[in-house]
């Protein structure tokens, strides 16, 4: 058995009284891109500020590479880099000081060669003598992804990495996340684009008010969890939506010649098709939408699900 | 990217890191942390030492430039040790740059290092800068040259675990402020930089033996010109004690990582 990137057992931490994180546990294996979803306060960067040791741990443990993050803390601490949702950044030193003393920081020689590559991979060539106060935000960002990566961590936290950036290095960032994760190192990363979070991770947690109340492969999530929206316009109006669809949810509007049925998407469109025909409705034209992360997310959160 | 292996991991290069950042941090505003303190020294020393200095003689043996210069040295010292670790130490604070630090390996043994020592390069950096410029105006015995070294590397270590506290429980600048106007300032002042402790009235000069700057003060003056209010022993014991107590204060804060992790 893989010893997990990273394993969280029963952490909680509050705040004053006020729990930001209430006993959740999940494990991200070698390899993985994994997300960390919720609205703001459901507790994502209070996880990662743990992981990372920025904040103390309330209760319950946290194992990187099999490590104690608190009894191992400098064994733990070398094999995470964190981009911080925040930007953090020392005013007085160029991106290329900061850089190499960054590397120091973590005990590790400054290694020119890949140094170079961040600095070229990031674009942040034409800026490298710049201090930090002159650069724009994107260019900011940037740097701090490279700060994160600087001492070639295993697991690689990036929260809210895109969070107010421009498309181009919103897809300049991917495609390097992309690429340093197929090298090997593990992601564990938070988004608002849930769009991004689909196509970017392997698997998702779902977090609300401090607890993981979703914790599935991307896949299963929208799988299970998915709906999809068939909007049949009918020939001829009726003036009752049929009985006995089989549909999570079935709408007439007012003309009385659009049907919207919802339906899981496990179930077959064919079915209900077949069943439409059998009642003796005339179909016109069928339009089919599927509901993404996006839906999943404001459905769970929403409803405030916590039996995962 | 081939991850780090654990032989590629030097265990003290953090402490070296952190400490060179806090050098070069003083050196890049250089005008700000090493001239202007030695332009006030060097006001101090025209004021007492060619104008007024020639008028005033307030221990037998020596001129007043004399007398002052030993106090104003310690000043720099003082004043730039604890200024320099409280204001970066602060920053860090306030603008949240200290997660960039919380999320390395560097100990807590090494914070402290890194911090003090840089302290008290520019601290005695300022010492040393003053010291050369005060030739201009006096000479000094340097009756006990070890002793003196000794006391001002102990005054810029004492200083700088007093930044590293004030920095910790400073909630913004003008708290910050406050530890050197309302408690570095009166103590040094009333510490016997400008005149000995013996030409006061007994009150006071009672009073001025619960200043802790005033063994600082009396035991670097000894050592430099050979006489002082106290015994030197009295002196040094004191200032160690003083520096192990703020030294044992700081360590717990940042073992505790007080006010800087969550």
């Amino acid at each position: 058995m893989t010893t997990p990137a990273l394993a969280i057992h029963n952490l909680s931490k509050e705040f004053d009284g006020a729990i930001a994180v209430n006993d959740i546990s999940f494990t991200i294996e070698p390899g993985e891109i994994f997300g960390l979803l919720g609205p703001n306060g459901a507790g994502k960067s209070t996880t990662i500020n743990m992981i990372g040791g920025v904040s103390r741990i309330g209760s319950g443990s946290i194992e990187i590479f099999g490590a104690d993050n608190q009894k191992d803390y400098r064994t733990t601490r070398r094999m995470v880099g964190v981009m911080h949702q925040e930007i953090v950044i020392d005013n007085f030193f160029t991106i290329d000081q900061a850089l190499r003393l960054h590397a120091g920081y973590y005990g590790v020689r400054d290694d020119e060669a890949w140094r170079l590559q961040l600095i070229d991979r990031l674009g942040l060539k034409p800026h490298l003598h710049k201090v930090m106060i002159k650069l724009s935000g994107g260019m900011k960002r940037r740097f701090m992804i490279a700060k994160a990566l600087i001492h070639k961590p295993r697991l690689l936290i990036l929260d809210e990495p895109t969070a107010g950036v421009d498309v181009e290095l919103r897809h300049t960032l991917w495609d390097f996340v992309r690429e340093i994760n197929q090298q090997g190192t593990t992601i564990l990363l938070t988004t608002h684009y849930l769009e991004e979070a689909e196509q970017m991770c392997e698997r998702l947690a779902i977090m609300n008010h401090g607890k993981v109340i979703a914790l599935e492969s991307t896949e299963t999530l929208l799988q299970e969890l998915g709906t999809r929206t068939i909007i049949v316009h009918l020939q001829e109006p009726i003036t009752k939506a049929p009985d006995n669809l089989c549909c999570q949810a079935t709408e007439l509007d007012e003309s009385g010649t659009t049907l919207q049925l919802t339906l899981s998407t496990s179930q077959p469109t064919g079915d209900l098709l077949q069943r439409l025909c059998e009642i003796g409705l005339s179909i016109a034209d069928i339009e089919t939408r599927s509901a993404g992360l996006e839906e999943i997310f404001l459905q769970m959160t929403k409803a405030g699900r916590v039996d995962a | 990217m081939n991850q780090q292996s654990d032989n590629a991991f030097n265990s003290w290069l953090p402490f070296y890191t952190l400490l060179r950042k806090e050098i070069r941090r003083f050196l890049r505003v250089a005008s700000q942390t090493l001239v202007t303190p030695v332009i006030t020294a060097s006001l101090y020393l025209f004021i007492f030492g060619a104008t007024l200095g020639e008028r005033i003689s307030v221990l037998e043996g020596f001129s007043y430039a004399q007398f002052v210069i030993p106090g104003l040295i310690l000043m720099g010292i003082i004043n730039n040790s604890f200024s320099n670790v409280a204001s970066s130490l602060f920053m860090s604070r306030y603008l949240g740059s200290i997660v960039d630090l919380l999320v390395t390996p560097v100990t807590p043994t090494q914070f402290i290092m890194a911090y003090t020592l840089a302290a008290m390069l520019r601290g005695l950096a300022v010492g040393l800068v003053v010291w050369l410029i005060s030739c201009l105006f006096a000479t000094l015995p340097w009756a006990h040259p070890f002793a003196a070294i000794t006391m001002a590397c102990l005054a810029s270590f004492l200083f700088a675990q007093f930044g590293i506290i004030a920095a910790i429980h400073a909630d913004n600048f003008d708290s910050l402020s406050m530890y050197t106007n309302f408690i570095i300032l009166p103590l040094i002042y009333l510490g016997g930089v400008f005149y000995p402790i013996s030409i006061l009235p007994p009150l006071w000069a009672k009073l001025s033996h619960l200043n802790p700057l005033f063994y600082l003060i009396d035991g670097f003056r000894y050592a430099i010109l050979g006489v002082g209010d106290l015994s030197f022993v009295v002196s040094f014991c004191t200032v160690i004690a003083m520096a192990l107590g703020l030294f044992a204060w700081a360590a717990i804060l940042i073992a505790r990582s007080y006010r800087l992790r969550n």
